[in-house]
């Protein structure tokens, strides 16, 4: 086997878990564009969509329950946006972003509590699931399509955020808060527009996710969750493209490193790519500048 | 300058009772009732929500690293105190280890927290120099690091890899974490009262009104992010002696985010309020909730939604209705003092007789 | 109205003491130490059922002529060791006389200096790792331990298998995998094989690329001792990839998870295992377990969801059956049935289990040298028994 062929297998796995980390990092970069929160609930509500989909086949045909768990996941991001932070739309950074944490907090004991803390496997999805050989790796279609689909999902929705009136609401409020508050855009509905986006790309994203990896547990969110983040500000959090290209470039990295025998530190080495980004150019790849204001 | 030093006469005659008091009921219950249990958990994790709230309250830095400075402490004081005849059977896939002398327990503990203050002395070097949330996500970073490189194989003889530490000096009285942490909160709050400590609150008011009144920005967070971890270090030493053993996975960032919890429930930049903080959330976390956990029946009626995990859920719950409702905690940034409530019963019966 | 409400509370809260029919000199606690959530709570909710069905056949001892209640005190250590240190400490509080427990050999060794401190005896049913019982002077066993099931399994896999190359993947930060990983490869190189050694991160979901890296060292087995949550996935990843590369584990595997993770595939599982339900020698004693446990299990819907949805009988099951009765042996011997008293009686006890004889050595572990070799059938949830070695 030469180099190429040996490294394919990983470089495949890679730019899959790649993937599957942008369309959560799209969630983080959206939501911290706007509000400047680190939307640390995020990776649960990825979680639960996965659990949705547990609960809802297990007694609904795919038709029903694929729609449904995206429609649940949307609501959830919205209720726990208007529940949980828009109370605190005036209070300092710190606090909002404590009540994040304890969303995150609440979530994980919530699905602890409804499974009983026992792993459940995901339901198998036809088609996606089989298995398909290219080159010198065998692996599941979904693998394959994931990357597609999120190139193909980003896409769309730099479409809506660059040519539609939303966008440019969006756009606005990510520039200037208050300003854009004054020129008439009701805050409230650009906020929930991006939970609601970003929690349907979660939920699109646990779709894909677990069809690859079919066991679900109350846990398992929190370090797609972190790495998805790692992802958002490697690329310049707020940048929609930079969290699609970190996110690219942490999943194949990290598999590399796993081919190349230091597993221990594939965790690590995401982490200490983050520091070290953010000390060298703390707004990231595509980061704007930020001016500090007194 | 005399209410001061009265106030320290009263405050000292009352840590005298406290001690006095647990004595006599250590001495009069036995030692294993969940009370004791809570009082020794209690007590640990109120000095390290202090030492959290010296960062995150009174200095304003968002740190999410604590659980790693702990990590450090607990390890640090494990290895450096395991009896060296036990060492062949707990290291035993390393022939024993490498260190092959054990300090007492003391020593061991102040080497934990100066270890932890160096390792935050040195990743403070780059970290400080970024601002809220990055600091956030850095630390939380960092902590994850150090987990993976204490459980790195190649570290073995010297931390044992992924297998637990045990076998380390405990303590069986709660007389000595309560000393313990008596002392640390101590000398925190002398540090917060002294001019560093006008500084930093400086620093989390206003950070560039305070810089352009000559305040040493740099100078201040990192000796805040030091000592906060100087005593995060002690306090994983004395969470190691009250566990009797130790590993990696205990301290996680979800360690973190309790201590922050706590903090957050007691009242950002209140050494008081960490301290009853601390103690409510360790006895209704494992104490007072705990019935939540259990079916329970009336006659025949089986009590609905009560089973395994419903504790966590309302536990949960109350934090976020603090979190949303009572945003300043039980004791916003205020101190607990015997003259306010004085003076607060005063004024109700003034009140009253006006 | 206010009192009639309070009376009627407090009678109704007095019901379940005026139930208590049956004239008892005391109770005595047998606490249950066991994941019941978590990575294992499977495998820890049929050790378990063991204890329960135990429970169910012997419910009260006679000491000195008085008849003591035996009551079990269940709580969850979810395998973790961060979690179990609190959790001993509720056993503790809650005055139990002695322990059984705990599948997961980290959190029995976590728990250990708690039970040791309050003075409690503990049995450990399925924990293998050496330093559970190893200067634990409270603790003892009555399963084999790692060092003699690392050298079954590694000879299993060097003489009968023909592998020349294994690799290793452990969970790091598990005191489980680690242990039985180090006895495996130091049997294994001893043989003279070689061993290419991996670990994983808590929480990874892709093991693609470790899978990958067994084929590219050319191994000719992987062996895997991991919980069952990450094994299923393991196993579901090496299903789609078409991995011809068999695996070997330890008893963790020996699961109803892995054998669903297995079924439709060619993928070839070994593990080893404490007892085998299908065992056409087993003793009396072993085929009333299995007739008696099976009608236990299928009369309660409860019980039989907690055994994964189907009848078959873990290895853990019987273990923890034979925990109990081991403690009910020491109990027995006693004048009270007091904690000090069980820890006194329990070096002397002899009792013939499901699982084999039951006497300990001077460290406290049953003298116990025979294991099983299953592999797990892709066609039906079954177990294949392949063969029992013992390893002098």
């Amino acid at each position: 086997m030469n180099g190429f062929e040996r490294l394919f297998p990983y470089l495949l796995a890679g730019v899959s878990v790649g993937g599957q980390y942008a369309l959560i990092a799209i969630g983080y970069t959206m939501v911290y564009g706007i509000l400047r929160l680190i939307n640390f609930a995020h990776g649960d509500i990825f979680t639960v969509a996965g659990f949705f989909m547990v609960y809802m086949s297990a007694t609904m045909p795919l038709v029903v329950s694929i729609p449904l768990t995206i429609i649940l996941t949307v609501l959830l991001g919205f209720t726990v946006e208007r529940v949980a932070y828009k109370p605190l739309r005036e209070a300092p950074r710190m606090s909002i972003m404590i009540s994040a944490i304890g969303v995150s907090y609440l979530l994980q004991n919530l699905m602890w509590y409804v499974t009983g803390g026992l792993a459940k496997q995901y339901p198998v999805l036809p088609w996606l699931s089989n298995s398909v050989t290219i080159l010198s790796a065998t692996t599941k279609i979904v693998t394959i399509v994931t990357p597609l689909l999120t190139v193909a999902l980003v896409l769309l929705l730099l479409q809506l955020i660059n040519h539609t009136k939303t966008g440019m609401a969006m756009r606005a409020v990510s520039r200037d808060f208050e300003t854009a508050k004054l020129m008439g855009i009701k805050i409230d509905r650009v906020i929930s527009i991006s939970f609601i986006i970003g929690s349907f790309l979660a939920a699109a994203g646990s779709l894909l996710y677990f069809t690859n990896y079919p066991t679900v547990t109350p846990t398992v969110g929190a370090m797609p969750g972190l790495k998805a983040f790692v992802a958002a500000v490697f690329g310049g959090i707020g940048s929609i493209p930079g969290a699609v290209v970190g996110a690219f470039l942490i999943g194949i990295s990290e598999n590399l490193i796993k081919a190349f025998g230091y597993s221990t530190f594939s965790d690590a080495f995401t982490f200490a790519l983050l520091i070290v980004i953010l000390l060298v150019r703390p707004t990231g790849l595509f980061g704007e500048k930020t001016i500090d204001k007194v | 300058m005399n209410t001061k030093k009265r106030g320290l006469v009263i405050g000292l005659i009352l840590l005298a009772l406290l001690f006095a008091g647990l004595y006599i009921l250590e001495n009069t219950i036995s030692s294993s009732t969940m009370l004791i249990t809570i009082l020794k958990k209690g007590v640990i994790y109120a000095l390290i929500a202090v030492s959290m709230n010296l960062l995150n309250g009174f200095t304003g830095l968002f740190s999410l690293g604590q659980a790693g400075f702990m990590l450090i402490g607990a390890y640090t004081y494990a290895i450096l105190t395991i009896p060296v005849n036990m060492r062949g059977m707990i290291y035993q896939y390393y022939d024993g280890g490498i260190v092959q002398f054990a300090l007492p327990a003391i020593i061991g503990i102040l080497c934990a927290g100066l270890l932890a203050a160096f390792f935050a002395f040195l990743v403070g070097l780059p970290v400080l120099r970024l601002k809220s949330d990055y600091l956030a996500i850095a630390t939380l970073g960092f902590a994850e690091i150090i987990r993976a490189i204490i459980q790195y194989e190649g570290l073995g003889p010297l931390t044992n890899g992924s297998n637990l530490l045990r076998r380390f000096p405990t303590f069986q009285s709660v007389l000595y974490p309560f000393a313990a942490a008596a002392i640390c909160i101590g000398a925190i709050l002398l540090l917060i009262n002294s001019t560093y400590g006008r500084a930093f609150k400086a620093i989390r008011d206003d950070e560039v009104a305070a810089e352009a009144m000559g305040i040493n920005l740099f100078f201040h967070k990192q000796l805040s992010f030091v000592v906060s971890s100087f005593f995060a270090g002690i306090g994983g030493a004395l969470l190691a002696m009250y566990q009797g053993s130790i590993q990696v996975a205990t301290f996680k960032s979800a360690m973190t985010y309790e201590i922050l919890l706590i903090v957050v429930i007691g009242g950002m930049g209140s050494v008081t309020g960490s301290v009853i903080a601390s103690f409510l959330f360790v006895a209704s976390s494992e104490w007072w909730l705990r019935f939540l956990d259990n079916e329970m029946f009336i006659g025949t009626f089986q009590v609905p939604l009560l089973r395994s995990g419903f504790r966590m859920v309302v536990f949960s719950v109350i934090i976020m209705a603090v979190v949303l409702f009572y945003r300043r905690g039980i004791m916003g940034d205020k101190e607990f003092s015997l003259t306010r409530v004085r003076n607060r019963l005063l004024n109700r019966k003034a009140g009253r007789n006006a | 109205m206010k009192k009639t409400l309070a009376l009627l509370l407090v009678l109704m809260l007095m019901v379940p003491f005026l139930a208590l029919g049956e004239e008892y000199a005391g109770t005595i606690t047998i606490g249950i130490f066991e994941p019941a959530s978590g990575d294992n709570a499977a495998g820890g909710k049929q050790e378990t059922l063991g204890m329960y069905y135990a429970n169910s056949l012997v419910g009260s001892v006679e000491l000195n002529g008085k008849n003591y209640k035996l009551e079990v005190s269940e709580v969850d250590n979810q395998t973790s060791a961060d979690k179990a240190p609190a959790a001993a400490q509720t056993l503790v509080g809650r005055n139990v006389n002695v322990v059984l427990g705990t599948y997961g050999s980290g959190a029995s060794m976590a728990a250990a200096p708690i039970f040791e401190a309050a003075g409690i005896p503990a049995i450990g049913a399925s924990c293998t790792n050496p330093g559970v019982t190893l200067g634990s002077p409270l603790y003892w066993r009555i399963c084999y331990t790692d060092d003699f099931q690392g050298d079954v399994l590694a000879n299993f896999a060097f003489n009968d298998l023909g592998v020349k190359v294994a690799y290793t993947l452990n969970m790091l930060g598990e005191d489980y995998g680690a242990g039985l990983v180090n006895y495996f490869t130091r049997a294994f190189e001893k043989l003279g094989g070689s061993v290419v050694a991996d670990t994983f991160p808590e929480g990874t979901s892709d093991f693609t690329a470790y899978l990958q890296n067994a084929v590219n060292a050319n191994a000719g087995v992987i062996f895997s001792p991991s919980s069952t949550t990450y094994a299923s996935l393991m196993l579901g990843q090496a299903k789609s990839m078409n991995l011809a590369l068999p695996f070997v584990a330890g008893d963790t595997w020996a699961s109803l998870v892995i054998l669903e993770a297995v079924q439709g595939s060619d993928l070839k599982v070994y593990f080893s295992d404490f007892f085998n339900e299908n065992d056409e020698n087993a003793s009396q004693v072993s085929k009333d377990f299995v007739t008696g446990f099976k009608a236990w299990l299928n009369a309660n819907p409860q019980n039989l969801t907690n055994n994964g949805g189907k009848d078959i009988i873990a290895a853990v099951s019987a273990l923890g059956y034979d925990a109990y009765m081991t403690a009910v042996e020491a109990i027995k011997a006693t004048e009270n049935g007091s904690k000090e008293q069980i820890a006194e009686a329990l070096p002397a006890v002899s009792y013939n289990g499901v699982t084999g004889m039951i006497v300990f050595d001077e460290n406290g572990d049953a003298k116990k040298d025979i294991a099983y070799i299953n592999i797990a059938d892709t066609k039906s949830l079954n177990y294949i028994f392949v063969t029992t070695t013992s390893i002098q």
